[in-house]
């Protein structure tokens, strides 16, 4: 005891940091103590926070992230989109020739791979009628590159047959194993491997037949030794015979060394393919600048596309420009949710006020019975309570019958309660009042009713009294209930689904529209970080006006 | 019992009951007259009707029967808002959102009173608290006294000539709450207010009253000085509850002139004054007060009564001793001497004798 307060004695006294007991600084030592704490706090939340970042924060991360992806460009059509970067998109003519050879390239691999119809959906959002071109020159482009290759085979059998292709251009040990491998015994494919200096002699054949030896071989998973070759293999073949290495071919003392020299002597005589011409036969939107500028807006990996798109705006040469007036839709359905939240919002506080005032006022058993019937909604499903109101809202439902009944509304004339803005504000109102009575009541049980005494003792008539006295003091509960209600009535769905109509409907019911219909995630999310953005920028503009610190939802 | 004769009477209850639920009353037949610029102080335990009377008279709750008159006018139908009576309350009641100086320009603002005159009242009234530094503040950034100093302020504000106080010490400590007990009767006086102070703190009522109003069972028991309240209890209700009190109960024997005889149920005969005990045979509690007793032979005064005694324990208190004895077969007899240099410290198991004078010993209802 003695010698422990002496030890507090000395510390006190020193200069520089104080010391814990066994002469550690004091702010280790405590640090040290608190991390257990800390520590097993965090062990506690460990299992929902984990829950929360896989199942919640992770998907939401990865679904907005769509609203600016667009990797799809790039990666069905590398080389176009590298060879368009040079296009000068403003000359209003169409790009040159190896941007058509390089779109005849990327388009055969894709249409191999059968990935052309999802990049045609994809700038379909763009630019209507992308996704049938794309679909029609899948099927066009194969006769293309069919040019070279019948003239190929013409001059000699020898190019028909895959074997030979191999031999050309594989090396002599994957031959050897690719010879004895047979499907059957169901040993993996031993993978194709370049023969030593192909990539030199023929480079762009190389290349491709890479391409195509992996397709076979990892996605077909055919024995690659019996493949005859694509077309696009012989319009390369023909393009490196007649490019800037041919010189090289007649050095070259490899395997089918003559049948290459025999080629090589050959190519320079055959027919050529005008690919800007073939494409053009194919569809005559080819031969237009719009799909070009198209392709060259959304060639890079990121996009702003799908956010310009969300706020009614497009990309153009002269950079974003807004849509001309009768395609802009969105910046009125934001303009529209908002408005219609704020209704809701403020039909929630001067309905749900007065209801937890009296559950204020009231002894704590009569309190709690009334609350039951508060919360009763919350029991219910929701969408049963939803068309309880199709039921009474509409034309021939009770609200009508009972006015037309009492005479106040002429039977010709029944009000359109439903299928409209009315009828979301009426029913959401009615969904959420419970989030604004809820905080305002228990804000309300904390303010003692000697506040409203002194008041009125102080001189101040009931009116006064309330407004400069009970008033300011709810406010914090109004606040609560207010930004709960507003940001759950912004995002709602279910509701203006089923009563909003067509005038009724909240930007939420677009953005799943995009996702389940119209399949367009990227817009979708767009849409819905702008939403995220606006709620996120209220409750900034909230904080700042109000204060988050004076938002109570209870004692 | 209460006094109702005052003709210049301020604050009157005449015959006011209240009941909340029609079946019992909380308050029962309350009569009461109050001068201008009396500090009277409602005194009595949780549940006695204090609280109702002066809740009453501000106006927040209605009497079910009788009549409340301020300065001859019946007040019954006036709104609070009306009734131009300060209030201090026990939690305080200042608004929180408010700044103090906004607290006090509150009931300023809602009569009207113009700007510069309203900063002026409410700058006096805050130094009157000593409060002047803190008018920018708000009730949250002050401590529990000084937020009572600013209600008090708020209460005298506007000038009103009665002032109501429910509890307004109560959840201060001791020491504040003495100091402000202080400032509030200082203050009443200098502006001559009429005060009607509720309060189950006797200590409080004692100090700070010019009268106090002993609550019991929605009855005034006592209306009294606090000497006489002290010194001269009209019931052995009144006589417990205010201050330290030894009680023996027995039978009176006889009543001759200004003493009667008990008979005390643990044995022995002794004399005392007789305030509501009318004949013989009477049950009585007989109350002595403890520093009325002495055991000290030599300075028992001529003519006091003698009984045996045993000392139980003995408490040592600084400025008092505080001793328990057995007398007349109860265990809970006190005495309480004063600190003295030549004053004898009892030790437990002593047997002395004890003595009183008859006039100190009331024989009162049983």
């Amino acid at each position: 005891m003695s010698d422990t307060a002496d030890a507090t004695n000395d510390t006190s006294e020193q200069a520089g940091p104080v010391l814990a007991a066994d002469g550690t600084p004091l702010k280790r030592s405590l640090n040290r103590a608190l991390r257990r704490q800390k520590l097993s706090a965090l062990l506690l939340i460990a299992p929902l926070l984990i829950f929360i970042l896989v199942t919640f924060i992770a998907p939401i991360a990865d679904m907005l992230f769509r609203s600016v992806e667009n990797q799809i460009v790039q990666d069905t059509l590398p080389r176009t989109t590298q060879t368009l970067a040079e296009w000068d998109s403003e000359s209003g003519e169409t790009p040159g020739a190896p941007v058509y050879k390089a779109l005849y390239e990327d388009l055969f691999i894709a249409q191999e791979r059968k990935l052309h119809t999802r990049l045609g959906s994809r700038l379909n959002y763009e630019l209507t009628g992308a996704s049938s071109l794309f679909r029609k020159s899948g099927r066009g482009v194969d006769d293309i590159g069919e040019v070279y290759q019948d003239q190929f085979e013409d001059l000699n059998d020898f190019w028909k047959k895959g074997e030979n292709w191999n031999a050309l251009l594989g090396s002599d040990a994957w031959l050897t194993e690719i010879s004895g491998w047979k499907k059957s015994t169901g040993d993996v494919q031993p993978p194709f491997e370049m023969r030593e200096g192909m990539a030199e002699l023929l480079p762009e054949t190389a290349e491709y037949y890479a391409i195509f030896a992996d397709f076979v071989q990892n996605d077909d998973e055919d024995n690659l030794y019996k493949e005859d070759p694509w077309a696009l293999i012989y319009s390369a073949f023909y393009d490196d015979l007649t490019g800037p290495t041919a010189a090289q071919i007649a050095s070259y003392t490899g395997p089918a060394s003559a049948e290459l020299g025999e080629a090589a002597a050959a190519a320079p005589a055959f027919e050529t393919v005008d690919y800007k011409a073939a494409f053009s036969e194919i569809d005559k939107d080819w031969g237009k600048t719009p799909i070009w500028g198209t392709i060259r807006a959304y060639s890079p990996a990121l996009t702003n596309g799908y956010f310009l798109n969300a706020v009614d705006m497009q990309k153009s040469p002269d950079g974003p420009e807004f849509r001309p007036d009768n395609e802009r839709i969105y910046g009125t359905l934001f303009l529209r949710t908002l408005f219609m939240s704020i209704c809701i919002t403020v039909s929630c506080i001067l309905l749900g006020y007065p209801v937890a005032w009296i559950l204020a006022n009231l002894p704590a058993r009569t309190a709690n019975l009334l609350m039951i019937l508060v919360l009763l909604p919350f029991w219910t499903s929701l969408l049963v309570r939803t068309s309880a109101w199709k039921v009474m809202l509409q034309q021939q439902g009770v609200i009508n019958d009972t006015l037309v009944w009492l005479g106040i509304v002429a039977d010709d004339s029944r009000l359109a309660l439903i299928n409209n803005q009315t009828g979301t504000i009426i029913a959401m109102t009615h969904i959420l009042l419970p989030f604004m009575i809820l905080p305002l009541y228990s804000v309300m049980q904390t303010v003692p009713p000697s506040y409203l005494r002194a008041a009125k003792s102080l001189g101040a008539t009931n009116w006064t009294a309330f407004w400069r006295v009970y008033f300011p003091q709810s406010v914090p509960g109004i606040g609560a209930g207010s930004i709960l209600v507003f940001i759950l009535s912004i995002g709602y769905y279910i509701t203006p689904e089923i009563v909003g109509g067509t005038t009724g409907t909240f930007i939420s019911n677009r953005i799943a529209y995009h996702i389940s219909s119209s399949l367009n995630w990227g817009l979708a999310a767009a849409l819905g970080a702008i939403l995220l953005a606006v709620v996120l920028g209220l409750y900034w503009t909230y904080d700042k006006i109000v204060g988050i610190d004076n938002v109570k939802l209870g004692g | 019992m209460a006094d109702t004769s005052a003709t210049n009477a301020f604050v009157e209850f005449e015959r006011v009951q209240k009941s909340y639920d029609g079946e019992n009353l909380v308050v029962k037949d309350l009569n009461l007259s109050m001068p201008k610029g009396e500090f009277l102080t409602m005194l009595g335990p949780s549940g006695s009707g204090k609280t109702t009377c002066l809740m009453m008279l501000a106006g927040f709750e209605t009497a079910t029967h009788g009549d409340i008159r301020l300065d001859g006018k019946s007040i019954n139908n006036i709104p609070p808002h009306k009734r131009g009576i300060g209030m201090v309350f026990q939690n305080y009641a200042l608004f929180p959102h408010m700044t103090v100086a906004e607290n006090l320009a509150f009931p300023l603002e809602v009569r009207k009173i113009g700007k510069s005159e309203r900063e002026e009242k409410v700058k006096i009234a805050l130094d009157r608290v000593q409060m002047g530094d803190f008018g920018g503040r708000r009730p949250a950034q002050l401590s529990g006294g000084q937020q009572q100093r600013v209600a008090l302020a708020r209460a005298l504000v506007f000038e009103p000539e009665l002032v109501l106080m429910d509890e307004p010490l109560g959840a201060l400590d001791k020491q504040l709450r003495e100091t402000l007990q202080f400032e509030i009767t200082h203050l009443a006086h200098e502006l001559g207010i009429t005060v009607v102070y509720v309060t189950h703190d006797q200590t409080e009522a004692l100090t700070m009253s010019d009268r106090v109003a002993v609550f019991e069972n929605g009855r005034i028991q006592q209306l009294a000085p606090p000497d006489l309240l002290y010194e001269e209890p009209e019931n052995s209700f009144v006589a417990q509850f205010i201050g330290e009190n030894n009680t023996l109960e027995g039978v009176v024997t006889e009543i001759k002139g200004g003493t009667c005889l008990v008979q005390l149920d643990g044995g022995g005969l002794i004399e005392a004054k007789p305030i509501n005990v009318t004949r013989a045979g009477e049950r009585t509690r007989v109350s002595i007060r403890p520093e009325r007793v002495e055991f000290n032979k030599d300075r028992m005064q001529e003519g006091a009564h003698t009984l045996k005694a045993e000392v139980l324990e003995f408490v040592y208190m600084g400025d008092i001793f505080r001793t328990r004895l057995r007398v007349a077969g109860t265990d809970n007899f006190i005495i309480k001497t004063r600190n003295a240099p030549d004053q004898v410290r009892l030790k437990p198991g002593q047997q002395i004798e004890i003595g009183w004078l008859a006039e100190d010993c009331r024989a009162l209802d049983a």
